[in-house]
């Protein structure tokens, strides 16, 4: 188990090059440091001095990939690749375009982004997976027709329409809570419900269609009919048979996104002015600071790689089948 | 020639997706298994009302998909022929009074007045604050207050009529097809159809089409005298903008999974049959673009092609041409976050049909590779590459318009249902509440992702083998 761990862990580092050479041409290469300069000073009026300055001061007055002027390994260290994307290895984020240390940033933003993202994925899941227990319970009968037919149409609903819906609702109507704000410790509580609560429902349709689908398939098989020929109660087959063997293809869909919580969610965020990682990517879009976005795509992927790590172990804990070599 | 047509690079990739779906259904007409699915789809009432509905929208996308410039007026005898700068779309045409008829800003649904009160100047001289008359809606009205109501009810009772009598129009011709198809007499085939017994679910989709022509003829009378759905900020109608949307939906549902869909296959199929190091380069490349979040690819990519078109802005003639680009833009990277999912499925189907029988024989028969790939393989994955297709669809309509509202979308020029709902999304703190343009932007896209999900629900129960039979 260690050395496929350690295996898996080596395998990741090729990938990462490879996302690292990606962004890497997708910002430096279509778009140069000159034009970076440029933008960030004002398209008008610009002389080639204060691109030079701006260049110098951010960083990016080295050649991109390769340095024939400097001494030995140098021709490969002292470039915008080796600065800005090879420091990422080791989480050295540098600063960002208007001069923040990035890491800070996200250290001191990680956690609003979790305060949303880790309610809403356990309470979604057992709300989820109970009414799709349900609806499996009651499978070829009006109670499922029906309840697909919800499900369909409450995923076919934008996302935003649950937003802004229930912020006009729940924050401008009834006034419970407040639209928009984060606040320290328990008086996050507030700002957290309501986004929370419109996460649960957004997310229920497609739930309960995807985990109806993975009861259905185990309820069909052998061990099931076994099961109900010794005469075990319906409830008993759902729960201590069929939930049991439908986690496998469950934790394969939960637990790859579980180290992406981190990142918190782009809309959410950025509709309910909470200060997390999805809101800070968002700013970074809009005012195209690429030093940010860099990190946050770099992070992302290494989140993603580790979530599929954590998924193979976690087959092992719940499948005595699979054993990792 | 009065016009110049135009064709944007979006126009003749849906022509050619219009193209290859007729010729796909002339191919699977003639084949007995692929006539199965399609029969078990038709038995189906849901899916057929869904598809009703889905058939609608892609002919309003496709009118509007044919884009042309007009002539200008000669302005002096001997001239060579001058064309408007301006690329309107056969929509356009048919819609032109809602196009044109834009007031100075917000007003309700069928309202006669504007939203806000604004200072007029009266007739006698002095001024006063009122609600002003509008330029258009009910312009035709003499004493607005009186014979509003009256009006109102008049003009959707007539436009329902004319609804009417054309759904009993093409029902009756249906009818006439059908019966004449089935030998049987008109009167039996109307009671078969009432009853629901028939083979296909004709009850539930002459009864889709019917309400649908209905409506469409309410909604078509009232529009010419009142704005249906209201006005936004610049006082544009709001039922011409969601209308116009649905091309942009369209175009981000179908053009995208064209775009993706010869990678995806040849690479899946590729990594699947050859293995080793094709395999291995393949199944690196995917996993290092799936390692990247989608969405900050899909801004990465957006943001450059903003700079891009900035520095040269002088490639793109005009707007329509330039959110066209955008747009294709959007639907390519769409498409490179996308096909990994595709492509791994079919790799796996591939890695199980190398090592059937038929392939196993057709290999000692000394048969290449590439034939054995289209001749054995390919047809064999199609029901895959033709769910996701149906899947993909719906997913790719929201995300537009959550792409746009995160102002990585299609261009601010275009109208789609994102950019309606991000320029109105301000308006719900106003009072009273401008609700209009976000409820229509939501309920237009509700319908086609509704009845879109719901089709391609059956659509995969009949095509694939696995759900077969239960």
């Amino acid at each position: 188990m260690i050395g496929y761990l350690i295996r898996r862990i080596l395998y990741a580092v090729p990938i990462l090059i490879g996302v690292n050479l990606l962004t890497f041409v997708l910002f430096f290469v279509v778009n140069t440091p000159d034009n970076m300069a440029r933008m960030h000073l004002g398209m008008k009026r610009v002389n080639q001095e204060a691109i030079d300055k701006w260049k110098a001061e951010h960083g990016y007055d080295r050649p991109l990939l390769f340095n024939p002027a400097a001494e030995g390994s140098g021709k490969f260290t002292k470039t915008i690749f080796f600065d800005k994307s090879v420091k990422l290895f080791v989480f050295d984020f540098g600063p960002a375009d208007d001069g923040r240390e990035i890491g800070v940033d996200i250290q001191q933003r990680m956690w609003p982004s979790l305060a949303i993202a880790i309610p809403a994925l356990v309470v979604g899941l057992l709300i989820n997976i109970t009414a799709a227990m349900l609806v499996a319970f009651f499978r070829a009968t009006y109670i499922d027709f029906w309840g697909v037919i919800l499900a369909v149409a409450m995923m076919s609903i934008s996302s935003l329409f649950y937003i802004i819906g229930g912020q006009f609702v729940f924050s401008k109507m009834l006034r419970l809570v407040p639209i928009s704000g984060y606040g320290d410790g328990l008086s996050a509580l507030k700002f957290v419900i309501l986004p929370v609560l419109i996460g649960l429902v957004a997310g229920i349709g497609g739930g309960l269609r995807w985990y109806r689908t993975i009861f259905l398939e185990e309820i069909g098989k052998e061990y099931v009919r076994t099961a109900r020929a010794k005469g075990l109660s319906e409830l008993r087959v759902l729960f201590g048979h069929v939930l049991r063997n439908a986690l496998i293809p469950i934790l394969t869909g939960v637990v790859v996104v579980i180290p992406l919580l981190f990142l918190g969610s782009l809309l959410t965020e950025s509709f309910f002015g909470i200060p997390g990682l999805g809101s800070y990517t968002i700013d970074a879009i809009n005012s195209q600071d690429f030093a940010i976005v860099r990190a946050m795509v770099f992070l992302g992927s290494v989140l993603y790689i580790i979530g599929l790590i954590l998924t193979d172990i976690s087959y092992t804990l719940v499948d005595p089948r699979v054993r990792l070599s | 020639m009065p016009i110049l047509p135009v064709v944007l690079w979006t126009d003749a990739l849906i022509f050619l997706l219009l193209g290859a779906a007729i010729a796909l259904g002339f191919y699977a007409a003639r084949r007995e298994p692929l006539r199965a699915p399609w029969r078990q789809i038709r038995k189906r009432p849901v899916a057929m009302a869904a598809m009703v509905v889905l058939l609608a929208y892609i002919g309003i996308g496709l009118i509007d998909s044919v884009h042309f410039k007009r002539r200008l007026p000669a302005t002096e005898a001997g001239q060579t022929a001058q064309y408007s700068p301006e690329v309107v779309s056969l929509l356009d045409v048919v819609t032109d009074r809602l196009r044109k008829n834009v007031e100075r800003t917000y007003s309700a649904p069928l309202a006669t007045h504007a939203y806000a009160k604004e200072t007029v100047e009266m007739p006698d001289g002095t001024q006063a604050r009122i609600f002003p008359r509008l330029r258009y809606g009910g312009a035709h009205l003499a004493d607005p207050e009186k014979e509003w109501p009256q009006d109102l009810l008049f003009t959707a009772v007539q436009g329902g009529l004319l609804g009417l009598v054309a759904a009993l129009g093409l029902n009756a011709l249906f009818l006439f097809v059908l019966s004449r198809r089935r030998h049987t007499r008109g009167g039996t085939m109307v009671r078969e159809i009432l009853a629901g017994k028939t083979d296909t679910a004709w009850r539930a989709t002459l009864g889709t089409l019917s309400l649908l022509v209905i409506w469409a003829g309410l909604c078509a009378s009232l529009s010419f005298k009142y704005h249906l759905l209201g006005t936004d900020k610049v006082g544009q109608d709001v039922f011409y903008l969601s209308l116009k949307a649905i091309r942009t939906g369209l175009v981000i549902g179908t053009v995208t999974t064209l775009v993706m869909l010869p990678f995806a296959v040849l690479l899946g199929i590729a990594a699947g049959y050859f293995r080793g190091w094709v395999d291995d380069v393949i199944q690196y490349v995917y996993t290092t673009l799936s390692s990247v979040p989608g969405v900050l690819l899909i801004a990465a990519a957006v943001l450059i092609l903003q700079v891009y078109m900035d520095r040269n802005a002088d490639a793109f003639t005009s707007v329509t041409q330039r959110a066209d680009v955008r747009l294709l833009f959007l639907c390519i990277i769409l498409g490179v976050t996308g096909w990994i999912g595709l492509c791994r499925l079919l790799r796996g189907e591939t890695l199980k049909l190398r090592e059937m029988d038929y392939v196993q024989a057709a290999t000692a028969l000394g048969v290449g590779s590439w034939r054995i790939i289209i001749r054995h393989i390919l047809p064999n994955v199609m029901h895959i590459v033709l769910i996701s297709v149906v899947l993909d669809f719906s997913g790719l309509v929201l995300a537009e318009a959550v792409l746009s509202y995160v102002g990585i979308g299609v261009d601010p020029a275009m109208i789609s249902w994102g950019n309606m709902i991000n320029s109105a999304r301000m308006e719900m703190a106003r009072e009273p509440v401008v609700w209009w343009s976000l409820v229509s932007a939501f309920v237009f896209m509700f319908g086609l992702v509704l009845s879109a999900n719901l089709f391609s629900d059956t659509v995969r129960d009949a095509l694939d083998p696995r759900l077969r039979g239960r």
